[in-house]
């Protein structure tokens, strides 16, 4: 009787051992350039505003790819926060290509070991094909008359914007803010906190990502000002129209996103020569103009002024390498544990 | 008496026969499913893989750092009182539920009315519904531009994104687990013991706490152990209505996904380890507490 019971245990601890071994092994494919196969599909793991663009890109983008190399690419496209995106790529998301909003969610997977070193390179102009930037969405008729960053840290105005904490996206809006009062104070770093600070106690509502935050401000009507990258500004004007106005500041940040090939997955699947081409299309000038469309900077500067009744260019963009020495001295000194974001909070 | 007299040999043919019955009955005890061994195997394995080895990882990923920078991560002001509006929100919210879903399971099970059923099969959707649909709903509903919002704004009653949001999204996310819980034990109940403890004079209040409720607290009980840890881990609804605001509505899986997001694994872990302990200790006081109420009212 006990003989039995014990080799019952026995089995079943050893059966649950395989399952666990069977875990570990994965079927590895690879697929020579010249002989493709009919149909690809690759994965493009982007963040939250990107849902419109990327679809209007992807189906650009399958039209061309079918008429020089005859096969049917199918893009599967992946949206949330940028860095939630990053952490899902390297706990096994299989994306061929990202496309997020910060150089350093894109780093932090070459890290993993999963994008090769130098990727910032490979691209043009550091792997950014376009760019958008901070602006403020206010209700009709700009009733607290918000023209510049010194008017929404104001008392009575309430401002919506995403933590710098959880959204990569609201790092943006926090550096644009700091860039402004940099100006303003010329570089007195004590000044130029309490502007910050006065701003973000202006904050009623600090969603955890960019979509949460439109939500709050065009749904639910909540605050008078929501800090927004311009393409989700447009697009929410778009959808409601005569409800909203964009106003764009005398300084703003080069919101630069990056993209890359996931080298360790695109080899993995046989999708290199796909996933290369299919970011090397977003530098076209078919491409770039759909980038426009749906209300990003084109980085081509003639298909960009194609777009100047749209965009305001003059406003002064400081951007992130030249104004603040590049993600990880940024990351540094404003968003780690206990820097100055956290700083502002503390009471 | 001719009845019971047998003669010899049916006698014997009745012993041989029960002999023969006895061969065939069980040795020991039977259990519906069979095999001790095989059951209890599958259940540590599935155990093991579902629960203990993830919550074991936990640990594994928090190697990386010593037990002075865990202690300075999980005792930061900020995680402090993060801890503290999820522990006083979920409190709050799971003892509603007690009082609220109690209620809800008398009328659903002592009461025909029409669309009764209905109503009970509302009870689990909040099971069935993505966290976030509820918690961008519920937050447009309280919202101060919103159907019930708009009730309370002109009273200076602010609930989307305060306290009181995330206190009521938790109830949303709580009430099915008193519901289901208390439901099965009134059904249980033979309103017998109410119609005896009236025709012996008591009151309608001494009746509800002297015999109704020693027969319901573990069930509520339970309820509440269930309401109140899901509360404390709840992320998805909690987001959308709590407006985050560091030292004022920002609760512990926030700061948690925080960390995450910056790529701080370790401080993530961290913040999960003492929930999940505190939790453990929650969870295990009420199963503790339940378990001697049981043993109590089977000796009375």
């Amino acid at each position: 009787m006990k003989i039995k019971k014990i080799s019952v245990l026995v089995l079943t601890l050893s059966l649950a051992l395989s399952a666990l071994a069977g875990c570990s092994s994965e079927p590895t494919e690879t697929t020579s350039g010249d002989d493709r196969p009919a149909e690809v599909e690759i994965l493009n793991v982007s963040y939250d505003p990107t849902r419109e663009l990327y679809v209007a890109f992807n189906e650009a983008f399958a039209k061309y790819w079918k008429e020089t190399t005859g096969q049917e690419v199918v893009v599967t496209q992946s949206h949330a926060g940028s860095g939630k995106q990053a952490n899902a790529v390297i706990e096994g998301n299989e994306a061929d290509v990202v496309t997020l909003a910060l150089e350093g969610d894109v780093d932090a997977i070459r890290k993993a070991g999963l994008i090769n070193d130098g990727w910032v390179d490979r691209l043009p102009l550091k792997s950014s094909p376009y760019t958008s930037t901070i602006v403020f969405l206010v209700r009709k008729g700009n009733p607290k008359n918000i023209k510049d960053w010194d008017d929404i840290v104001k008392s009575g105005v309430e401002v919506i914007t995403p933590s710098p904490k959880t959204s990569g996206g609201a790092k943006w809006n926090f550096l644009a803010a700091w860039a402004f009062a940099q100006n303003l104070y010329n570089g007195d770093d004590a000044k130029i906190t309490q502007f910050v600070k006065d701003l973000y106690a202006n904050v009623t509502v600090l969603d955890s990502g960019a979509r949460g935050s439109t939500t709050t401000f065009v749904e639910n009507k909540q605050g008078d000002v929501l800090l927004a990258w311009e393409n989700e500004a447009f697009l929410s004007q778009k959808e409601h129209p005569g409800e909203y106005e964009i106003v764009t500041p005398s300084i703003s940040i080069l919101a630069q996103p990056s993209v890359s090939v996931v080298d360790t997955n695109a080899d993995k699947h046989g999708t290199r020569e796909v996933s290369e081409a299919y970011l090397q299309y977003l530098y076209t000038e078919e491409a770039q103009r759909i980038e426009g469309t749906w209300f990003y900077r084109p980085s081509n500067e003639t298909i960009l002024k194609e777009f100047s009744d749209i965009f305001d260019l003059n406003v002064k963009l400081v951007n992130i390498d030249d104004d603040f020495g590049g993600w990880d001295a940024a990351n540094t000194k404003f968003f780690v544990d206990g820097a100055v974001f956290d700083q502002i909070y503390k009471q | 008496m001719s009845l019971l007299t047998f003669t010899r040999g049916e006698i014997c043919a009745m012993n041989i026969v029960t002999t023969k019955l006895r061969r065939f009955a069980p040795r020991r005890k039977a259990h519906v499913i069979p095999g001790f061994g095989l059951s209890v195997g599958v259940t540590i394995t599935l155990i093991s893989l579902i629960v203990v080895i993830p919550l074991l990882s936990v640990l594994v990923a928090l190697s990386g750092i010593s037990w002075r920078e865990f202690w300075g991560i999980v005792t930061d002001k900020m995680v402090l009182h993060a801890y503290q509006v999820s522990f006083v929100c979920s409190l709050i919210a799971a003892v509603v539920n007690c009082v609220f879903g109690l209620l809800l399971a008398w009328v659903l099970t002592r009461y025909k009315f029409p669309g009764r059923r209905i109503l009970d099969g509302l009870i689990e959707l909040p099971f069935a519904l993505p966290t976030a649909v509820a918690g961008i709903a519920l937050t447009t509903i309280y919202a101060d531009q919103g159907w019930i919002g708009k009730i309370f704004a002109p009273l200076g009653i602010k609930i989307s994104y305060t306290q009181v949001g995330i206190t009521i999204a938790l109830i949303f996310i709580g009430i099915p687990f008193v519901v289901r819980s208390v439901q099965p034990v009134l059904e249980k109940l033979d309103s017998q013991y109410e119609e005896a403890a009236q025709m012996l004079g008591a009151s309608r209040v001494r009746t509800f706490f002297k015999v109704l409720m020693p027969e319901l607290l573990p069930a509520l009980l339970t309820g509440f152990g269930l309401a109140f840890s899901r509360g404390l881990g709840e992320y998805g609804s909690v987001v959308f209505i709590a407006g985050n605001i560091p030292y004022k509505t920002q609760i512990a899986p926030l700061l948690i996904m925080g960390k995450l997001e910056q790529f701080s694994y370790a401080g993530a872990t961290s913040i999960a380890l003492v929930m999940i302990v505190i939790a453990f200790i929650l969870l295990f006081s009420i199963n503790f507490i339940q378990s001697h109420m049981n043993k109590a009212a089977k000796n009375n």
